[in-house]
């Protein structure tokens, strides 16, 4: 039983009480490093590791080269490798010069450039490259082999132009739309802005509830005429601008720092945050009332809100490529509708109808985590 | 303004056959008839788990009885909670204070939330203010507050909008004895302005300053009505024995062996003794106890409550009978502190702490919480390295030994730190192999104080789950395992019940008797008379040291001919005040 009738005397107090709540609040976050920590520290340092650290681009990978016979044509090739920007190229001989190096992990993949290859070319017979990757780390190994086939092409290509060659039948011409350069910062930035939406949404909300009712503040609130719907409004508004402001100093270091294109509407990236915030702040709500303690909060927090939202929104991990299983499990994740749209507000542009669909979904699991916080703050100690 | 015995005072609120159970336990509340009035102060007294803080959150709505009705001002709690809300002020164990707020902060959120007018809050601020004598302070955040300072703004809070009903729940815990003394003024006021007051509380003789006392114990109503009736009970039973020579705590011990008496402590140098009825006190048997006098005292609250439980446990300590002797030739202290001083940043917790036990004494750190008595406890443990002065504990240098030191101590934390979620088995194991017992000498000092503390058959239960008195044997019991020659001991009785505590101080006594030295910090009063030397600690310093009787002679005055500890306290506090 939600107590939310206002009884005679307090007809009138309700918005100022409300108004007493929001301020307290205020005066809380401002003077309790923990909440900046949270709402501000926190978001720069994972922008910063996502801008700067964290790159799932290949640049400069140590590879080793191992051109077996000398000649003009092989020497060519080498350069080819080595003008490439995305290997740092180490030259030698034998390959047995590297099988230390690659088993130790110094060089990323091994490059060998046979004797038989330029006597192959000459007979008009297809010469071989072979590339030894290290499969351990299956991302950069494929890094490796795509690069190595670029670079061989680009040869062939500038061979074919010096007219030495037949040019290929058909020269497959990638181009990425969007995202020209598949910088990764420009899609990590903003998927990490719901990171951190998710950070003052569900986890700081979650602990400042939660230590209200470690302090025993709780329970002198209740035994005052306010509602508890009254107390959960005045937790949820100054959560909720928070929230927003958070954001837009993550998008603005983004956009002024890490020059990730912002293409889209400031209108869009807000209506999208907010819908995004109210189950998030709906999640932290709900978790404080079902614990009421910051230790459970927390780790509650952590595992169901900030792990999914991180490893089950397509933020790191393709969501098509997961079990099936898993897949389903994303659908109630509200980060996996965030994060798509605010990468095509700053990648692409406003495009009304997929945000339309990811604000309904957001809000109805916003809704019903709303109604079991309703159901579970009630007026009453047990 | 209403008098008590007017018909007129209607009942305030009234607990109707009120039962409250929390999952399997015995009911926290079982059966309760009350009924609380205006004008008056109800004090709601028992030891911890006692049932008081349910009893007062049922009151205030936030709870509802499993059977029975609890009805406040003229509402039931299951139907109209928030007109209830509205017209009561409740101040809860932890103050219910946001401690990022300022004292002006805190005072403006309740005022708001309790709709507490614009234009009368100016006047009920500076009232407020005046009364609790925090005008000086409003710019303060509410952590920064002492003890004392919190529980009055925390009563400021409550009192915003003038209740017909306050509820208080322990507010003198954690209080120094000077505020808790404001507090019972600010509260007696109160009531002259018919507001009815519910005061909830651990301490015994806070019974005796209450209009009407609800005595509670495991949840059931023990006695309910105005403390005298109480304590007339023990009527002309009670007496003090003073003029003993020597081994006083040996005498208590044969005494409470005696057909006709009910309940024996040690108070200070003296032995106060309560009767079975119509039993006259013992005479002298011997020569050796001719200079004994024994005169008749007036009644105490807690007399009362040991008599209607049926006495105290006895004065045997299967505990220390077992005890190997450390009755030495040799007079050296078993522990000293030679200007002890700990200093935290520009804050010195404790300053120039100095003082010698000698073996076979009970001495005690007394004073009000954030005193700085743990910290000096911690630096004679070696748990904290002193900023200057230096102690032995047995011995040996605290800055270069602690470790060997504390092999020879057994402490006792506060709250009875066990590992709750172990069993009462698993947790003297534990506490066994951490004092270094091992094999035949383990399994029989285990078998030991099971068979003393009689936990045999809780063998299995967690620690959290023990009723309070258990736990505290328990712990008892894991301190001195490993037979220890000197016991620390930080607050070892406060809020339990008087049962428990008598059991554990015969104990302690006997312990004592073998030479076991001990050293017990409190804020408990009560608890200091048990001492044979105490030291008044007070914002750091120690500032007097003597026997109990000592301190009180220096207090009394002629206005207070016989101070009691607390008005020793009071005096003494003031006097090296005045002095600074």
């Amino acid at each position: 039983m939600i107590v939310a009738r206002p009884s005679r005397k307090s007809r009138g107090g309700g918005s100022r009480r409300f108004a007493a709540l929001v301020r307290k609040e205020i005066y809380q976050i401002i003077r309790d490093p923990s909440s900046i920590l949270i709402a501000f520290v926190l978001p720069m340092i994972l922008l910063f590791l996502f801008g700067y650290g964290v790159s799932l681009d290949t640049t400069r990978t140590r590879i080793g080269l191992v051109v077996e016979d000398e000649t003009p044509l092989t020497r060519d090739l080498a350069a080819s490798f080595e003008a490439s920007r995305y290997f740092a190229v180490i030259e030698g001989r034998h390959r047995r010069d590297f099988e230390d190096d690659l088993v130790l992990g110094r060089v990323r993949g091994l490059v060998v450039i046979p004797a038989s290859f330029a006597a192959d070319l000459a007979a008009g017979r297809e010469p071989t490259v072979q590339v030894l990757v290290d499969g351990t780390d299956p991302n950069t190994a494929n890094f490796v082999l795509n690069y190595a086939q670029g670079a061989i092409a680009n040869w062939e290509r500038q061979r074919s132009n010096e007219g030495l060659a037949n040019p290929p039948a058909i020269a497959a011409e990638q181009r990425f739309w969007f995202n020209a350069e598949l910088t990764s910062r420009n899609f990590l930035v903003p998927g990490s802005i719901a990171i951190v939406m998710t950070l003052v949404g569900t986890l700081l909300t979650s602990l400042v509830v939660a230590r209200e009712w470690e302090r025993g503040t709780m329970e002198a609130m209740m035994a005052t005429p306010v509602s508890a719907a009254e107390l959960l409004a005045g937790k949820l508004l100054p959560y909720f601008i928070l929230g927003l402001t958070s954001m837009t100093l993550c998008v603005l270091i983004a956009v002024f720092l890490f020059d990730v294109p912002f293409r889209g509407s400031v209108v869009a990236l807000y209506v999208l945050s907010a819908a995004f915030l109210m189950p998030a702040l709906g999640q932290g709500l709900l978790i404080s009332a079902v614990t009421k303690n910051q230790f459970l909060a927390s780790q509650l927090a952590l595992i169901s809100g900030f792990l999914p939202a991180f490893l089950l929104s397509g933020f790191l991990f393709e969501i098509n490529s997961m079990p099936t299983v898993i897949q389903w499990i994303t659908y109630v994740v509200p980060a996996r509708y965030l994060i798509p749209s605010l990468q095509t507000v700053f990648l692409a542009g406003d495009i009304w109808p997929m945000f339309a669909q990811a604000i309904t979904v957001m809000l109805l699991i916003g809704s019903i985590f709303f109604a079991l916080a309703a159901r579970n703050t009630r007026k009453r100690i047990s | 303004m209403t008098r008590r015995d007017e018909p007129s005072s209607a009942p305030f609120a009234r607990l109707t056959a009120v039962t409250k159970r929390f999952g399997r336990t015995p009911p926290a509340l079982d059966g309760i008839d009350a009924t609380m009035r205006g004008a008056e102060i109800t004090g709601l007294v028992g030891p911890d788990g006692a049932g008081k803080t349910t009893l007062i959150r049922l009151m205030t709505g936030l709870m509802l009885p499993d059977e029975g009705n609890v009805e406040v001002l003229g509402h039931d709690t299951r139907q109209h909670p928030a007109e209830i809300q509205t017209a009561i002020g409740y101040m809860p164990q932890r103050f219910g204070l946001y401690e990022d707020l300022s004292v002006q902060e805190n005072l403006d959120l309740y005022a708001d939330l309790r709709g507490l007018p614009t234009p009368e809050r100016a006047r009920t601020f500076a009232e407020l203010l005046e009364f609790t004598d925090l005008g000086r302070f409003t710019t303060r955040l509410a952590g920064r507050l002492s003890g004392g300072m919190k529980q009055k703004l925390g009563l400021a809070c409550a009192l915003l909008r003038k209740p017909q009903l306050l509820l208080l729940d322990e507010p003198g815990v954690g209080v120094d004895p000077i505020s808790r003394r404001d507090l019972w003024r600010m509260v007696r006021k109160l009531t002259e302005e018919g507001i009815g007051v519910v005061w909830s509380t651990a301490y015994l003789e806070e019974a005796e300053a209450c209009d009407h006392v609800l005595l509670l114990n495991r949840g059931r109503l023990m006695f309910s009505g105005p403390p005298r009736e109480m304590t007339a009970r023990v009527e002309d039973r009670v007496y003090r024995l003073t003029g003993i020579d020597g081994r006083r705590r040996d005498r208590l011990a044969r005494l409470l062996g005696e057909e006709g008496v009910i309940d024996g402590v040690i108070q200070g140098e003296a032995i106060r003794l309560v009767m079975k009825p119509g039993v006259p006190p013992p005479r002298p048997v011997n020569d050796e106890e001719a200079s004994v006098r024994t005169t008749a005292a007036p009644p105490r609250f807690e007399d009362a409550f040991v008599d209607m439980l049926g006495g105290g446990p006895g004065g045997r300590s299967r505990l220390a009978e077992t005890q190997r002797s450390f009755i030495a030739e040799d007079d050296k202290p078993v522990i000293e502190a030679h200007g002890l001083t700990k200093r935290f940043g520009d804050f010195t917790a404790a300053a120039d702490i100095t003082f010698d036990i000698a073996r076979g004494e009970i001495f005690g750190l007394l004073g009000p919480n954030g005193a700085g008595k743990s910290t000096t406890f911690k630096m004679l443990c070696g748990l904290l390295k002193p900023t200057a002065g230096d102690g032995r504990v047995a011995g040996f240098d605290l800055r270069r030994d602690a470790p060997a030191a504390r092999n020879r101590l057994g402490y006792m934390a506060q709250k009875f730190s066990l590992y709750g979620d172990l069993s009462v088995g698993q947790n003297l194991n534990f506490f066994a192999g951490v004092y270094g017992l091992s094999g035949a000498r383990k399994r029989e000092r285990i078998d030991l104080m099971t068979e003393i503390f009689e936990f045999r058959p809780v063998a299995d239960m967690s620690a959290k789950d023990l009723p309070l008195g258990l736990k505290q044997r328990l712990a008892l019991a894991c301190a001195v395992l490993h037979e220890p020659e000197v016991l620390f001991l930080d607050e070892p009785t406060s809020g339990v019940d008087p049962i428990t505590r008598r059991e554990f101080w015969t104990h302690i006594n006997g312990l004592v008797e073998k030479g076991v030295t001990v050293l017990v910090t409190t804020h408990f009063m009560d608890e200091a008379e048990y001492c044979d030397r105490i030291s008044l600690i007070y914002r750091g310093r120690s500032i007097a040291l003597g026997s109990p009787d000592e301190m009180k002679t220096r207090a009394a005055s002629e206005n207070l001919p016989d101070p009691s500890m607390e008005d020793a306290f009071i005096a003494l506090v003031q006097a090296s005040e005045e002095a600074a």
